[in-house]
């Protein structure tokens, strides 16, 4: 196989969240701004030394990334727009770290965000792409719960999952929560309350579902050099895989793009699964958490089930999953999910991350997942982050 | 002929007079207008055809506007209809007997002919007991041991009470045969041509000919004879039965369409009361 | 299995008429291919043309070969249900009010995955994936939608309260036909009586024009004579005035048809005449029953449906023997077009039925094959039953149909060379 060219010399930094809220009546612009704004000022770095930016986002229409750069006063000389919504953490990553690399641009600010207005989520789907308006919204416009439906009985038919192993996911995660300030979600859940929730698209429940909020997460892109210079605490990349509409002709999802390329991810990196101190999957739904566990190697195909009967995914447990709650605890404010696990990754291996720190941890893996077009998402990707020395 | 402009002394009255006269009569009722016209509705019947002829148009209106957006402060309608529908005039050239007359069309007839005296006969019991009931000369003959000779240059008009039948079924009076509806016989009508140089011949019903009167010879006898002789018809008439039996006087100018064989029109009968 | 449909309880006259909401109504230009297919009772995808795969969603390029040369093709619909969900929870109005609603998702044989409506005769894919059959129907917002059907339907199937959102069948229903003094009208009158609908508002003009025997169909219980005349404003006005408000189906038969072209006949009466119910007589008609059809579309489980226009189709190209007859049916399908986008946001469906020559007086000379009455009338009660919204009963239709859609110009020379 060969070896792409590393990620040397990079780093990211500063992990900033803008707190989640139900709904507001704010613009994503507001949250974008309010993002930079502490990026600025958590970094000791000007606004105009901000020479790139990637941002993500469903709510700026008809504004896109550039429309941002004047309405927030941004002369970057590299930008980039991607609305790949729970890949767009990992996808802004690996294009800020090239343009680092290349010296397109010093210091890239990458941000996810979205505001929620009361009507957002019913405008978000039904303009969602050319697929989810011809082939999915027509049916029951149930959004993302109908179509993993589907993906969840399937799963649960072929391998013999059960709803208590995805409700281990939920609690475990929400447990880690507890301990994240930024979390919507603040009580506790047991295995029995998630069995008894209310269906919503069986055998899809209600705590099985994300809430939707508005809020945003977003960190920097620099030199290492330009880190060190700065005084901030940063991660390294050790690798970093991307693929879109992985596995077209499987009838029904069943595995992720992560499958394809894992093995040139845990090549760049130069470690094996069982390195992992930690994990953030992209967790919409507890079924993809449990493909994500098989295609990243840390079980086989089908044994999912078993894997998460036969773990804690807590913090502290002996596989921790989602440190920050996942989006199922922390909320899911759009495009900004796709880089909550980004943000909580890199609190953990600079030392931040309070109550609910991974004790040693040093090497952690974040997977993107995202943009659900018809019937399965298309965009997987992953990324593995190490403490710097 | 008998003046009776005629003053007390023996001289004629002035013209003028005359009409001051009529004016002042009216005025005190002594003198009455009876309207002898159906009002015209899109649910009144029109003649009907065989299928694969031309047919005469019902009576329709449109609404231009009702002091709506359309208008705001005023009413108006669009109508559209035959010559022959409704209560209407029927010229000579309206048949082929007439076609190559003089002043034959509505707009040429002379205005004089639009007022004159009407003879009111009564069929109404007859037409009652058969439908396809022929007026015969025997009837126009004992009319006139009651009532008088038929003046010259009068209104013949046929009263049956055919328009008493409100239902448009019973006033069409279809059935396979045909249209049954009561009319004038041959004889009748020539006599009243040749011996009593009538103006027109009016009826109630939908024809001034009866409804069977396709099976007379000559066919529709009361037209061929009458439009041929550059006479006139009136048909569709009501209230005849508000009319004596002599010495009204009818006013039925047609409109003045050019060229035209007949249209709709207001007939009135200038009517004395008892004093 | 389905539960059979019962006659529903009288409305409670205070209670607020429901309105209706319309599913997800946008689809992209490609994807109108299915509705335009199912408009027509069939079920098409995109083929390829060069690698014969199969598309779903609908799309620019094969999304095997890339090749842009895609037609559509009528699909069995033979397929295996992966899995199957039943809906507790939506954020479109119009499937709230729906809830529960049952969801498969479907691969097909030839190879594309789908998610569809389905049936109630379906079974959950519980244990095994589910063999069904998919089929294209118009739905409320008059757009195509996939249905799982069962591979053996129950005698009750039309009965599904998802399949009857789909189709306007006449059973319970209250119709208006505008002629019956007509073989046709009469015909459409007892086969809707057959079909289950519980009152048949039959119009007559000219009551005193006794062209055909009104007594044999007066006397069906579900029938009731009413005077309409489609040249009469004020009948249509106080006809709707009456009965508007309890009309679930307008079907207008009502129609003059006379065999002249433009030289054969002079003056402009007979066309005028032809306009005046053809054409004219179906504008006033629909402006004054329109209203309260759209009002009351969402109107319990047998609301107002749908609007069926007679049309013919020499509608589609000139039938120069009857040349102002096919005129004035030309104009009466643009405008039954215009008819169909103004009922689409209320959710009324508009079928158009473009029979070839009707065995009746009118084509006396045209030479046989020709639609019998009562042939057509079944076509229009099935029209309704299957929600189908472009109908060409018969051979001759058909086959015009199909000569017009190959090459309308040559159609054009056929029939101005005296073909039919």
């Amino acid at each position: 196989m060969t070896r792409r060219l590393a990620y040397d010399g990079v780093a990211v930094a500063v992990p900033v969240t803008v707190p989640y809220v139900r709904y507001s009546t704010h613009g994503a612009h507001w949250f974008i701004g309010q993002a930079l704004a502490e990026l600025v000022k958590a970094s000791g770095v000007r606004k105009e030394q901000i020479d790139g930016l990637c941002l993500s986002s469903f709510s700026l229409a008809p504004d896109t990334a550039v429309g941002v750069t004047q309405h927030l006063g941004l002369s970057p000389r590299w930008l980039d727009h991607i609305p790949t919504g729970g890949a767009s953490g990992v996808m802004s990553l690996r294009r800020a770290a090239r343009a680092v690399q290349a010296g397109d641009a010093d210091i890239v600010a990458c941000v996810g965000a979205d505001t929620n207005h009361v009507d957002s989520f019913r405008q978000t789907l039904g303009s969602f792409s050319d697929f989810a308006r011809d082939a999915t919204y027509p049916y029951g416009a149930g959004g993302p719960n109908s179509v993993f439906a589907f993906i969840t009985a399937n799963y649960m038919r072929t391998y013999g999952a059960r709803r208590e192993d995805f409700g281990r996911i939920a609690v475990d995660q929400r447990t880690n929560a507890l301990r994240n300030p930024n979390a919507m979600f603040k009580k506790p859940l047991t295995l029995d309350e998630y069995m008894a929730a209310r269906p919503i698209s069986d055998p899809i429940h209600l705590f099985d579902c994300v809430m939707p909020c508005a809020g945003a997460e977003a960190f920097l892109v620099m030199t290492e050099a330009r880190a060190r210079d700065l005084g901030l605490a940063h991660v390294r990349i050790r690798g970093a895989i991307e693929r879109h509409n992985a596995y077209a002709d499987d009838p029904v999802m069943v595995r992720g793009g992560w499958l394809k390329d894992r093995d040139d991810l845990y090549a760049q990196a130069g470690v094996a699964p069982a390195a992992l101190d930690f994990v953030q999957t992209y967790d919409d739904y507890p079924v993809i958490v449990m493909m994500q566990f098989e295609d990243l190697g840390f079980c086989a195909k089908g044994e999912g089930p078993a894997f998460v009967r036969a773990n804690d995914t807590t913090f502290s447990g002996s596989f921790p999953n989602n440190t920050s709650g996942g989006q199922l605890s922390a909320g899911q404010a759009g495009a900004a999910a796709g880089f909550l696990g980004m943000v909580e990754a890199i609190r953990q291996l600079t030392g931040v991350a309070g109550a609910r720190a991974v004790v040693d941890a040093e090497l952690g893996l974040v997977a993107g997942f995202g943009m659900v077009t018809y019937d399965r998402c298309l965009c997987t990707g992953a990324v593995i982050l190490g403490k710097s020395q | 002929m008998e003046n009776s402009t005629m003053t007390k002394s023996g001289e004629p009255m002035a013209a003028a007079d005359i009409l001051g006269a009529l004016v002042g009569a009216m005025a005190v009722g002594r003198i009455r207008v009876i309207d002898l016209t159906q009002t015209l509705k899109p649910e009144f019947p029109q003649i009907a055809l065989p299928p694969e002829m031309g047919q005469c148009w019902p009576f329709r209106v449109e609404q231009v506007s009702r002091y709506d957006e359309r208008g705001p402060s005023w009413y108006w309608n669009n109508f559209s209809c035959g010559e022959h529908t409704g209560t209407h005039f029927d010229a000579p050239n309206h048949w082929i007997s007439g076609r190559d007359l003089p002043n034959n069309a509505v707009d040429t007839i002379a205005v004089q002919n639009f007022v004159a005296p009407a003879c009111v006969i009564d069929c109404s019991k007859e037409a009652q007991a058969d439908p396809d009931y022929l007026l015969t000369v025997a009837d126009i003959e004992a009319y006139e041991e009651a009532h008088g000779r038929i003046p010259e240059g009068a209104w013949f008009l046929m009263r049956t009470d055919w328009s008493k039948r409100q239902d448009p079924e019973a006033y069409q009076n279809f059935d396979e045969t045909g249209q049954h509806t009561p009319g004038p016989s041959v004889e009748a009508v020539r006599f009243l041509i040749d011996q009593r140089a009538v103006l027109g011949f009016g009826s109630e019903a939908i024809g001034t000919d009866a409804g069977q009167g396709y099976h007379l010879r000559p066919p529709y006898p009361c037209h061929f004879y009458m439009h041929g002789a550059g006479r006139y018809g009136l048909q569709c008439l009501c209230n005849l039965d508000l009319l004596p039996p002599a010495g009204a006087v009818l006013i039925c100018p047609p409109l003045k369409i050019e060229d035209g064989s007949g249209s709709p029109l207001r007939v009135l009968a200038l009517v004395g009361t008892a004093s | 299995m389905t539960v059979p449909l019962k006659r529903p309880e009288r409305k409670n006259p205070m209670l607020r008429t429901r309105q209706l909401n319309l599913p997800p109504a946008a689809r992209g230009r490609v994807a109108l291919g299915i509705t335009a297919a199912a408009a027509e009772g069939r079920f098409e995808l995109q083929a390829c043309e060069d690698c014969a795969a199969v598309q779903y969603p609908p799309r620019e390029a094969c999304h095997k070969c890339l090749s842009p040369r895609l037609r559509w093709q009528a699909q069995s619909g033979e397929g295996a249900m992966l899995a199957s969900t039943t809906l507790h929870h939506s954020n479109d109005m119009y499937f709230r009010e729906r809830l529960p609603w049952r969801l498969g998702l479907v691969h097909l044989d030839t190879g594309p995955t789908l998610m569809v409506h389905l049936h109630g005769d379906v079974p959950d894919a519980v244990d095994a994936p589910v063999r069904l059959r998919v089929g294209a129907r118009i739905d409320r917002a008059g757009q195509a939608v996939l249905i799982g059907f069962p591979t053996e339907g129950g005698g009750d199937m039309a009965d599904d309260k998802m399949l009857r959102e789909m189709t306007s069948d006449p059973k319970f229903r209250k119709v208006l036909v505008t002629d019956g003094k007509t073989e046709v009208g009469q015909a459409i009158v007892r086969a809707l009586v057959k079909a289950g609908a519980d009152i048949v508002w039959v119009g007559h003009a000219e009551p005193w024009k006794k062209t055909a025997d009104l007594d044999g169909i007066g006397a069906l219980a579900q029938v009731t004579l009413v005077p309409l005349d489609l040249t009469n404003g004020r009948s249509v006005v106080e006809l709707a005035g009456a009965i508007g408000g309890k009309v679930d189906i307008v079907i207008n038969n009502a129609e003059v048809h006379r065999g002249f072209g433009i030289a054969a006949r002079r003056g402009i009466d007979v066309a005028k005449a032809e306009m005046d119910i053809n054409y004219f007589g179906f504008l006033r008609l629909a402006q004054e029953f329109g209203p309260a059809l759209r009002g009351r579309s969402a109107d319990g489980e047998v609301g107002a449906t749908a609007w069926v226009n007679l049309l013919s189709v020499y509608a589609l190209s000139n039938f120069p023997a009857h040349g102002t007859f096919s005129a004035s049916k030309s104009a009466a399908h643009s405008l039954a077009q215009c008819l169909r986008a103004e009922m689409q946001p209320a959710g009324i469906r508009v079928i158009n039925v473009f029979p070839g020559p009707i065995d009746d007086e009118w084509n006396q000379h045209v030479p046989p094959p020709k639609l019998g009455a009562g042939a057509l009338a079944n076509a229009i009660v099935k029209a309704l039953r299957d929600g189908v919204e472009d109908v060409y009963p018969g051979d001759v239709a058909q086959e015009w149909l199909e000569r017009w859609r190959a090459n309308p110009k040559v159609l054009e020379r056929e029939l101005a060379a005296g073909g039919s």
